[in-house]
């Protein structure tokens, strides 16, 4: 697992050095995602919210390809659950909307840690295999007949963008808002369960599944929390989706969705908590830029620079960020001792 | 029901489990000697039927067509093991995997932008009204499971009786020991990488008619293959193409009176997390202890 081991100890080292600089970086990074949305207009701030729903989402892939190191391909399952969570609950029963991430939260975390649980005899390409299977399949059971009354088939289903209830925002801005809201939660919680027991045990594992085990590492059972913590946090981020967009449909969450989380988590660093933020940035933005090009640009830089990551910089852009930062560090008491 | 639908389902089935067959064997071919699954497979083939088909539209018969695709994605397997694959020989499973799905989608995007990504027409080698074809088979169905029976027997054959297949089988098998009689096996290697691309282009042709050509067109042909290397044993050759032809009857008999069209891709990845529940090693696999 040299690759997710090598990204943990590169970002790792970061704020265990520096709090302070890293903590006013955090209430910078916060303050600055309060006031951007007064500051830029209308479909800048959509795709602000997409970046924050992206960032869940990844860090929920963060959690358990990077730090627990279970090959997730079917990330795109969970969110499409949570959508149609979220979904359901708005249509179907009223609920209204700032319920739905909580309720599309426990609804994953039960089927994600059913999954994991089915799945912890699955190690490395098998898991991957599996994994695979769920998120090509997974459009085909949202079109499914018998569940087409609820589904919509692959027609989906439509929901009522909520108003906002601050009459000086409009309802994009309020949107907005509502999702850093829940984006902060969540990866406040992440990163407490990161830092804390779970945190060490399922790196434990990551790295030496075996020792772990024999230092009395209840592997089984970390392994499938790892799971539905995973689905959870992506379900939670697929609810989001489901408000923001207003609509969902089976061909929303095709497998090019559970890839796209995969670019954005590797990209970003695979086992950073940050860097689940730069790879949000990364697949809401620069497929704009490939699109210029053509439809299908995107899906070529995306695979090449899986490559590439793989091959030059297993640390994401967070893993680049720290090794700058360690460099410099190190200049700077070079130059100090001659 | 009648006898004669459920007949010819069984036999719709082996057609598609024939595609299958082959790609499977393509999978296990490069497993065997890697232990890693290619889930570019499936592009792969597709990019190689563009290929069959960009030149058949320049005017080239069909046969020259897809001779020179095979070469094509030959030499292309060949070159991507040496270039991409090579490097990440030894690294962990979580490196390669993404590896993989890197070179999944930048084959997949790269189809789409230099082709078309809408459906295309990909013509079938076998004419619509022949003597093999019957009332339970079309011409192309027949065919294909001829040609993919055809190009099995010559994979085995190959490896079974030249000395280069018997010198690729001893790579895959044990590498250390190949290195010390002479055997190139960072070479075998790549041999393998391209005769599994060349398989699949085979497939790839055999697959376009009925599906249509477009850059998906293999995506869920790869699910199925992998549940049929999986059923049939993923280290066996001899169990990915039963598997395939298996897997193609049931799937097909299943989507036909049991579940549906619609959730035959589910199935697909049922039967996949259930062989690797209840029987990780297939019908014809090795069992494998793994020591600390």
């Amino acid at each position: 697992m040299t690759v997710v081991t090598e990204a943990a100890a590169l970002t790792s080292g970061v704020r265990a050095r520096r709090p302070s600089a890293a903590r006013l970086a955090v209430v910078a990074l916060i303050g600055g995602a309060i006031v951007v949305p007064f500051v830029v207009t209308g479909y800048h701030v959509l795709q602000l919210t997409q970046i924050a729903i992206y960032a869940i989402a990844i860090l929920g892939l963060n959690l358990v390809t990077g730090y627990s190191g279970q090959i997730s391909l079917g990330n795109g399952a969970f969110f499409a659950l949570g959508s149609y969570t979220a979904a359901l609950l708005i249509t179907r029963l009223g609920v209204p909307y700032w319920l739905t991430p909580p309720i599309a939260a426990v609804v994953c975390y039960g089927f994600g840690y059913a999954f994991g649980r089915s799945a912890t005899r699955l190690e490395g390409i098998y898991l991957a295999l599996a994994t695979f299977g769920l998120a090509v399949s997974t459009p085909s059971i949202l079109k499914f007949e018998l569940l087409e009354r609820w589904t919509g088939g692959s027609q989906g289903v439509v929901l009522a963008k909520p108003s906002s209830p601050i009459a000086a925002l409009d309802v994009d801005q309020w949107l907005y808002l509502f999702t850093l809201v829940v984006a902060i939660i969540v990866f406040v919680a992440a990163w407490n369960v990161i830092r804390g027991r779970t945190g060490r045990a399922l790196a434990a594992l990551r790295d030496h599944s075996i020792a772990a085990s024999t230092m009395g590492i209840d592997t089984v059972s970390y392994k499938s929390i790892a799971f539905g913590v995973c689905a959870m946090v992506t379900g939670i981020a697929g609810a989001l989706q489901a408000t923001v967009t207003g609509y969902v449909s089976p061909d929303s969450f095709q497998v090019f969705l559970s890839i796209q989380l995969l670019v954005g988590g590797v990209v970003g660093g695979i086992a950073s908590i940050f860097g689940s933020l730069f790879g949000a940035a990364f697949i809401e933005l620069v497929p704009d830029y490939a699109k210029a090009l053509s439809d299908d640009a995107p899906a070529a830089l995306y695979g090449i620079l899986l490559i590439i990551c793989m091959m030059g910089m297993p640390g994401g852009i967070a893993g680049l960020a720290y090794q700058t930062r360690m460099w410099l560090a190190r200049r700077r008491v070079h130059r100090a001792s001659s | 029901m009648t006898m004669q639908a459920f007949l010819h389902q069984v036999m719709a089935g082996l057609a598609s489990g024939a595609i299958y067959a082959a790609v499977a064997l393509a999978l296990v071919m490069i497993f065997k000697a890697t232990h890693q699954v290619n889930f570019a497979q499936g592009e792969l083939a597709v990019f190689s039927t563009y290929v069959a088909l960009s030149l058949i539209q320049r005017g080239l018969p069909y046969g020259a067509a897809l001779a020179i695709s095979l070469v094509v994605s030959f030499l292309a397997g060949v070159a991507i093991e040496r270039v991409i694959m090579r490097p990440f020989k030894n690294a962990p499973e979580v490196t390669s995997v993404i590896v993989f799905i890197g070179l999944l989608v930048s084959i997949n995007g790269l189809a789409g932008w230099k082709f078309t990504s809408s459906i295309q027409q990909f013509p079938s080698p076998f004419p619509d009204r022949a003597w093999y074809s019957s009332t339970y088979l079309s011409a192309h169905e027949a065919g294909t499971i001829c040609v993919t029976l055809c190009v099995l027997g010559l994979v085995f054959a190959f490896f079974r009786f030249t000395r280069l297949g018997l010198a690729m089988r001893a790579a895959a098998e044990n590498p250390r020991s190949s290195r010390l009689v002479g055997i190139r096996v960072g070479w075998m290697l790549a041999l393998g990488w391209g005769l599994a691309a060349a398989l699949g282009a085979v497939a790839g042709a055999m697959a376009a008619p009925s599906l249509g050509l477009e850059p998906n067109m293999m995506a869920s042909v790869l699910l199925y293959a992998f549940a049929a290397a999986l059923l049939g044993g993923i280290d066996n050759p001899w169990g990915a193409p039963i598997g395939g032809f298996l897997v193609g009857v049931f799937i097909n008999l299943a989507g036909a009176y049991a579940v549906g069209e619609q959730l035959k891709l589910p199935l697909a990845l049922a039967v996949i997390v259930g062989v690797l529940l209840f029987k990780p090693s297939g019908l014809f696999g090795r069992t494998i202890v793994v020591r600390v």
